[in-house]
């Protein structure tokens, strides 16, 4: 018997107009056909911090993810604000792939393309218009570097993705996505199907690119929100409840949905 | 001492009561036994079938070497039919056949590809629900409706159009390019619908545009399957008889142009069988061109399996 939480008491801190943000939602909902899926999401995320968005199975953290960078657009309905510099990029006449380029994702399953590791990096680009060999190069040894997945695999940038193994193949993603120069990178659970080392190793790329990156992360374990994150978002059926930095949320949860999901005594 | 043989007794009574339960047969196993009995024979008569059909038309068509003594390089390679009189040179059936067979392929495959993508990506709804339909539907239509279709509408628009009789291969690559262009569609949409939807995220994650996804990403992950797709279309319109003989004009000559009457192996087989006498060298001819039609489509059946293998190996990595 799963207990019943008040929707109406939550804790979603604010931040002040001092605190660069790069990305803010207002009122985001989200709607799947009939199924209200996200209500009423009000997040800011601080620049060059990384924000852990955690919750159950089901809970709206994915959904909510997906639709920072629209690609809920064919699937689902988003209403509300979502800023970014300044513009509300929840509007339809939004260029969308203009956002994604500055508004980079990485996936669950590691999803390399059936290409080498080099053709990885270079189809977006190329999508983009970069089209200068020595360019190229670089931008391939820069964002391999910045994924630590270079020196692994420097040598033999022509073999295929998909011999890589699957922590190679998500920082392969990592670093596809890098290689765009976005400001923000959304995860959506990039270590669920990684075994502890590649988790490991993917965990210390994050920490190392929130010197340059927004980083937003959907996650199912809880130590690595704890290990990783600045800010941390609980979800759950749909509802933000709390939104505190990490250090508060795990020693101190502010309300008790919050207080029995971390400490496992949940439902 | 007694005691003890007494129990022995007793344990092999219930034994041997124990092993008649377990091996005596019942409704269950008879059944299992019946089933596999019907399989076997239906597979039995199907290899019968199919293997006593090699056999027969490949003796049959070596006759025409064997016992009519011709030589297989000039039956391959020389360009005058008359059977009646001795010579049977069969390049032009087999030139037609391949400029019909390519002719409607190439022309068919992009109207199919650009068909599949819009049922797939574009309007996947409206794919399924009215495309899908129309496309089984003209899976299903006889040939002999595409031929009369063929002959009252398209060799009169030829004609009409660049003069001459309107029979010829040109007319023919035209009915073929609708007859096969359902059939490399529903594959195409089939193999466009295989590929993995992570592969899309993943490339409009990039910010690369629709176009670029469907082009770069979708297509190239299908290409084996619209390869097999296309390769099945070719062997229909390979093997397709009735409407290519029809509009063609069947005229076993050297094709000079896309517009004179010419003729393929199936239409010169269709047309010839009724006018021969088995066991003569006329009839021995047909059915070696009947060899090269079973060959051929070997070889397209060997092809479809050698891409499956390759594209496998490629998602596999």
């Amino acid at each position: 018997m799963l207990k019943q939480y008040s929707f109406d008491k939550t804790a979603v801190q604010t931040f002040d107009a001092q605190t660069s943000l790069a990305l803010k939602t207002e009122d985001l909902q989200v709607f799947y056909g009939t199924n209200h899926a996200m209500h009423d999401a009000n997040l800011a995320f601080p620049k060059n911090q990384i924000t852990a968005l955690i919750g159950a199975s089901g809970s709206g953290k994915s959904t909510y993810l997906r639709s920072l960078n629209r690609m809920n657009d064919t699937i689902a309905t988003v209403t509300g604000k979502i800023w970014y510099h300044g513009v509300d990029i929840n509007e339809p006449n939004v260029n969308i792939y203009e956002i994604r380029r500055h508004i980079g994702m990485v996936f669950q399953r590691p999803n390399p393309f059936a290409k080498s590791i080099r053709e990885n990096i270079t189809y977006a680009l190329r999508a983009n218009g970069v089209k200068n060999k020595t360019e190229l190069t670089e931008r391939i040894e820069k964002s391999l570097r910045g994924a630590a997945l270079w020196d692994e695999v420097k040598d033999s940038l022509d073999k295929s993705a998909l011999s890589l193994s699957g922590g190679q193949q998500q920082r392969l993603c990592i670093a596809r996505s890098i290689a765009m120069a976005p400001d923000v990178l959304l995860l959506d659970e990039p270590c669920s199907a990684l075994d502890p080392i590649s988790t490991v190793k993917v965990e210390e790329t994050l920490l190392e690119l929130q010197k340059q990156y927004t980083i937003i992360i959907v996650t199912h374990n809880m130590q690595q929100a704890a290990r990783i994150s600045s800010q941390c978002a609980f979800f759950h059926l749909g509802h933000v409840m709390e939104y505190t930095p990490t250090g508060t949320m795990f020693s101190n949860p502010q309300i008790p949905v919050t207080q029995d999901y971390i400490s496992g005594s949940f439902g | 001492m007694e005691q003890t043989n007494f129990q022995l007794k007793k344990q092999d009574t219930q034994s041997q009561e124990w092993s008649k339960r377990l091996h005596h047969a019942t409704r269950a196993t008879r059944e299992d036994w019946i089933g596999r009995g019907i399989s076997y024979l239906c597979i039995g008569v199907i290899i019968l079938v199919v293997a006593s059909m090699l056999w027969f038309i490949t003796s049959k068509g070596i006759a025409t070497f064997t016992q009519n003594h011709v030589s297989l390089w000039k039956f391959l390679s020389g360009t005058d039919w008359s059977p009646s009189q001795g010579k049977i040179g069969a390049l032009p059936m087999i030139v037609g056949s391949f400029a019909v067979t390519f002719a409607a392929a190439i022309v068919a495959t992009p109207f199919a590809v650009g068909t599949a993508i819009f049922m797939t990506e574009i309007s996947p709804n409206k794919g399924r629900k009215f495309l899908q339909p129309v496309i089984e539907l003209l899976v299903g239509i006889p040939s002999v409706v595409y031929g009369f279709i063929g002959l009252a509408v398209v060799v009169p628009f030829m004609r009409h159009l660049v003069g001459g009789s309107g029979f010829g291969i040109i007319s023919a690559t035209f009915v073929l390019f609708v007859m096969v262009l359902p059939t490399i569609t529903s594959m195409t949409v089939d193999s466009l619908r295989a590929v993995p939807r992570y592969y899309k995220e993943a490339s409009l994650a990039l910010g690369a545009t629709r176009w670029q996804t469907v082009s770069k990403v979708i297509l190239r992950s299908a290409t084996p399957g619209i390869l097999t797709a296309v390769i099945f279309g070719m062997a229909r319109a390979f093997g397709e008889a009735l409407a290519v003989q029809m509009v063609i004009g069947n005229a076993a000559v050297m094709p000079k142009d896309l517009i004179s009457a010419a003729s393929t192996l199936t239409s010169q087989l269709t047309t010839g069988i009724g006018d021969t006498i088995d066991g003569t060298l006329p009839n021995n001819a047909l059915w070696s061109l009947a060899l090269i039609l079973l060959l051929m489509s070997l070889f397209f059946n060997a092809l479809v399996r050698v891409i499956a293998k390759r594209g496998q190996l490629k998602h596999e990595r």
